[in-house]
């Protein structure tokens, strides 16, 4: 009886399932809203555990503020806090001293996605599509039903303290409570706090690690950092009192230009002649230029760019991709410099060695990019030696003891890579990383340290590298990983092996230094036994023998080159 | 030449007068004190060199003789391979602290030897070492390396390794015959005579140091013997009490013990001294070679470690033909081939003598190597009754 019934259940089931009309299912299609989407989708942004969803809050939070900072000129000041409140539940907040948010943007900025000043210009910058923040805030209120709240004072305006929903129907925020204050404790900035289900751990890719590697990549920056189980904040001190310059904006390059962005461009242009349009939505392209890519296009240099659009952008497309046009403009471009590269690692990172070399701006479809490496090498008070000016070598004390976590791992491990983009740390996916693939293919025997095939190289080493781009191409929207761009990957190489070649010469040196170290401990070993013979024979005192000793030991070591 | 036509002018008289009576004391009594201080002062000096040298913030260095067969020369009027006179130099530094600092400690222990009328034994100064923390040696053959360089470095002034107190572990050969040596007991120093005939099966043992000993003999020769096993032969028979001889048992080639006590009856005695061993390369160019003249590796000690007039008696590549032995011989070894070579080649003895040099090449043309015993082919006591008397008949005969 009952299997009888089941069967009759699931065939209407099967049924119901199998056959819809075309009616019913547009009764079912209707638009998705983006935050929908992400909602379903929150592992694409970075939300897909605990452990990492409290450190992609945290990540976007603090990208913004570094941003914002910048492009106001003022040197960052950033306070970020971790508040355990139930064992899976975190209060997250990130405080700056930014020019702060004209009350009208607020709730667009923390609650909407895909809302910025970012996706459509092409400057270097760490944020590109605006989705972070506000994904952060949706994943707080789904997993905790509190949404975000934000105070934020410009230098003139009041203090606005904010709460708000996300309708994630509508792409919208809704605020439900929005207080005035006259004043607040900096005369500009702007504090985000959100909770979320998080889970806290301390390692590698924790929140600790990605602190430190910003503080890196970002001397520039003072951070302040308090996290579970913390009494104090931890501060990662400024170590370079200047902003970095703005970058200028640029207009794309015509390499960089896909069809279908071609055609919309075509579509939406204000020009009315095409070889103005070419002129004025691209750089690079000057009347000489425009006239050649017509001409290979087989279209009038006056025709409508939105009948283009529909007919002939194939062409226009291919043509553009055949003729000569000179690389962009590289002023859009900020990279970290040398020297904040050295303090930002000497800050950090306490080794024996530092080689930072930075490579000429190069161009990848169109977007001009910049790449730039810093390797940190050998533990002080390890191994270590150091030749003083009389020739004599003794172990390297350690300058100071750094308080936060290690870089530097030990000397059998293989090396740690930190890899940034537009000065945010990259924490994961680093073996689908161009980054990584351009280390492991670097011949690094040839600067002292041992690699095995494909592998990463073994050492107490630190390599960072950096790519500035208006447009830094990630292999997925949780900016992960780099696309390993062949243009990209050769700069890379080129700039990891000018640094190897530094770090190899020190090695060198340091290798030559310890066998003469390890010959030298020959005499601290038998030079007394030396002194003890003389001693028995001739009688003398301990004095004297001591003495002899010591008279021995400096002829034979500053006798000695090295 | 000439000490060779005294001996034998000297053999004839005593054979005449028969059984004539020759008495010497210990070498050590005359000089006994003064190489004592000779060695003591030595010490000092190398140490005070050492010293001033490191005072004056100079790398201190010793210098001593090279010791390899290159650097000798032979010269047959004075009877033993000497010294060329290349030196190595030993400078202070990261590679040679270590030996260096052993070398002082070592010339320490010997002081402390010498003074204390003590010795050791190589192997209890590498022992001794023991207690020098990281200075000490991992192996006795580093200690006996370090030991040969402080010899060599005191031998311009005739310091051996025994006067600085530093004995063999192995003691010298065995000894039967007409001789009395005289030995003294260590602790009271009353006198102790060894009657060398009166040893029943037995025989005197050398000891490792034969400097103190005295001598008294009727005997009129010295037969220096390869094997033990020919030595039981000839004692058993008493063989020495018929050919009025002293038999030394050498096995193998000869200890320093040995060569030096051979060379005191030798010298102090008056006494010929002829070998008898193996015929074949070993036999002549290392045993014979290094009773004779010394050898390459202790150049530095052959002066006194050494019997320059001693003779070949046998067996020699013609005594195969002559003794009927072709069919009790054996094939000359790859081994054998080459050492015989080298010797030809490289060794200033054998270059010096062109008897030797044909006697060399007969044996390596022959192909043949014959063992002393081989003689028992024609009879156990063939070699008392028939070879031994027929060679000593011809001894001016004997191969240098």
């Amino acid at each position: 009886m009952a299997d009888i019934r089941k069967t009759a259940w699931r065939q209407a089931i099967v049924a119901k399932k199998a056959h819809r009309t075309a009616e019913q299912m547009a009764q079912s299609q209707r638009e998705i809203s983006v935050s929908e989407f992400f909602a379903k989708n929150r592992h694409l942004l970075g939300f897909d555990n605990p452990r990492k969803a409290l450190l992609t809050t945290i990540k976007e939070a603090v990208d913004n503020s570094l941003d914002a900072c910048e492009e106001g000129g003022i040197l960052p000041e950033i306070l970020v806090e971790i508040e355990q409140l139930e064992e899976d539940r975190f209060r997250v907040a990130i405080e700056d001293n930014d020019p702060g948010i004209v009350k009208a943007q607020i709730p667009n900025i923390f609650g909407k996605l895909l809302y910025g000043s970012k996706f459509h210009s092409r400057r270097q910058s760490r944020g590109q599509q605006g989705i972070g923040i506000s994904a952060a805030g949706l994943y707080g209120q789904m997993t905790v039903g509190k949404g975000p709240r934000i105070w934020s004072k410009t230098k003139r305006g009041k203090m606005h303290a904010f709460e708000m929903q996300m309708d994630l129907t509508k792409n919208k925020a809704l605020i439900t409570k929005d207080e005035e204050h006259a004043s607040w404790h900096r005369k500009h900035g702007t504090r985000f706090e959100i909770d979320i289900e998080a889970s806290y751990q301390r390692g590698l890719r924790s929140v600790d690690d990605y602190i430190k590697q910003t503080a890196v990549a970002n001397p520039h920056a003072e951070i302040r950092y308090r996290a579970p189980g913390m009494e104090e904040p931890r501060v990662y001190e400024r170590a370079i009192k200047a902003v970095p310059d703005l970058p200028d904006e640029i207009k794309p390059h015509p390499y960089g230009v896909e069809l279908g962005e071609l055609m919309k461009m075509l579509r939406n242009t204000n020009s009315r002649w095409l070889s103005g349009f070419l002129q004025e939505e691209f750089c690079r392209v000057g009347p000489k230029v425009a006239k050649e890519i017509i001409k290979a296009a087989k279209l009038g240099e006056r025709s409508y760019p939105s009948r283009i659009a529909r007919d002939e952008a194939n062409n226009l497309f291919r043509a553009i991709q055949n003729t000569k046009i000179s690389s962009p403009p590289t002023n859009c471009l900020s990279p970290i410099g040398e020297d904040r590269i050295r303090e930002g690692l000497m800050k950090e990172c306490d080794a024996d060695f530092y080689a930072v070399s930075t490579r000429p701006p190069s161009v990848y479809r169109g977007n001009p990019f910049q790449i730039e490496v810093g390797i940190a090498w050998g533990k002080p008070g390890v191994d270590q030696l150091e030749v003083d000016e009389k020739g004599r070598i003794a172990k390297k004390k350690k300058k100071r003891t750094i308080d936060t976590e290690d870089l530097l791992g030990n000397a059998d491990e293989p090396v740690r890579v930190l890899r940034f983009a537009n000065r945010v740390p990259l924490l994961f996916q680093q073996s689908g990383c161009g980054f990584t693939k351009a280390v492991t293919q670097t011949s690094w025997k040839n600067y002292g340290l041992s690699q095995s095939k494909g592998a990463l190289p073994i050492g107490s080493a630190v390599i960072l590298i950096h790519m500035a781009s208006v447009w830094v191409p990630f292999t997925s929207e949780a900016k992960e990983a780099i696309a390993p761009y062949p243009e990209i990957l050769k700069e890379v190489k080129l700039a990891l092996q000018e640094a190897g070649r530094k770090l190899g010469s020190h090695i060198r040196k340091g290798k030559k230094v310890a066998s003469e170290f390890q010959k030298r401990s020959y005499i601290e070993k038998y030079l007394p036994h030396v002194g003890i013979g003389l001693q028995e024979i001739l009688g003398i005192s301990n004095e004297e023998r001591e003495e002899i000793v010591e008279t021995l030991r400096d002829t034979m070591e500053t006798t000695r080159k090295i | 030449m000439a000490a060779k036509k005294k001996v034998t002018k000297k053999k004839a008289t005593v054979r005449k007068k028969k059984a004539q009576k020759r008495v010497v004391g210990p070498t050590e009594k005359k000089g006994k004190k003064n190489l004592k201080a000779v060695a003591l002062s030595s010490i000092e000096e190398v140490a005070k060199d050492v010293y001033q040298d490191a005072r004056k913030g100079r790398l201190p260095n010793m210098t001593m003789p090279q010791r390899n067969l290159a650097n000798v020369t032979y010269d047959p009027k004075l009877g033993y391979f000497e010294l060329k006179g290349n030196m190595k130099t030993r400078t202070l530094d990261v590679n040679s602290v270590k030996t260096f600092a052993q070398t002082l400690r070592l010339m320490s222990l010997a002081q402390d030897m010498v003074g204390d009328d003590d010795f050791a034994t190589k192997r209890e100064a590498y022992y001794v070492s023991k207690n020098w923390g990281e200075a000490k040696f991992n192996e006795q053959r580093e200690s006996d390396t370090v030991l040969d360089d402080i010899e060599g470095m005191f031998s311009v002034k005739d310091i051996t390794r025994e006067i600085l107190r530093f004995v063999p572990e192995e003691h010298g050969g065995s000894v039967v015959g007409a001789l009395t040596v005289i030995d003294r007991d260590p602790e009271t120093g009353e006198a102790i005579r060894s009657d060398c005939s009166a040893m029943g099966s037995g025989a005197y043992t050398i000891p490792s140091a034969v400097d103190h000993l005295g001598f008294e003999t009727t005997a009129e020769f010295v037969l220096a013997i390869e094997t033990g096993g020919m030595f039981q032969r000839l004692n058993h028979h008493r063989y020495w009490r018929t050919a009025n001889c002293i038999l030394i048992e050498m096995g193998g080639v000869p200890t320093r013990a040995t060569r030096r006590f051979v060379r005191r009856l030798a010298e102090g005695l008056k006494l010929p001294v002829y070998a008898f061993v193996d015929c074949d390369p070993y036999g002549i160019c290392n045993i014979y070679r290094t009773l004779k003249v010394g050898s390459g590796q202790a150049a530095h000690v052959n002066k006194t470690f050494c019997v320059p007039t001693a003779k070949y008696l046998g067996v020699t590549p013609q005594d195969i033909l002559d003794f009927g032995l072709e069919d009790a011989t054996h094939p000359l070894q790859p081994v054998d081939i080459k050492r015989a070579k080298d010797a030809l080649k490289n060794d200033p003895f054998f270059q010096s003598y062109p008897k030797w040099k044909s006697a060399l090449k007969q044996m390596l043309k022959m192909g043949v190597r014959a063992e002393q015993q081989a003689f028992a082919k024609w009879g156990l006591n063939f070699v008392i009754e028939e070879y031994l008397p027929a060679k000593l008949k011809q001894a001016k005969k004997f191969l240098p």
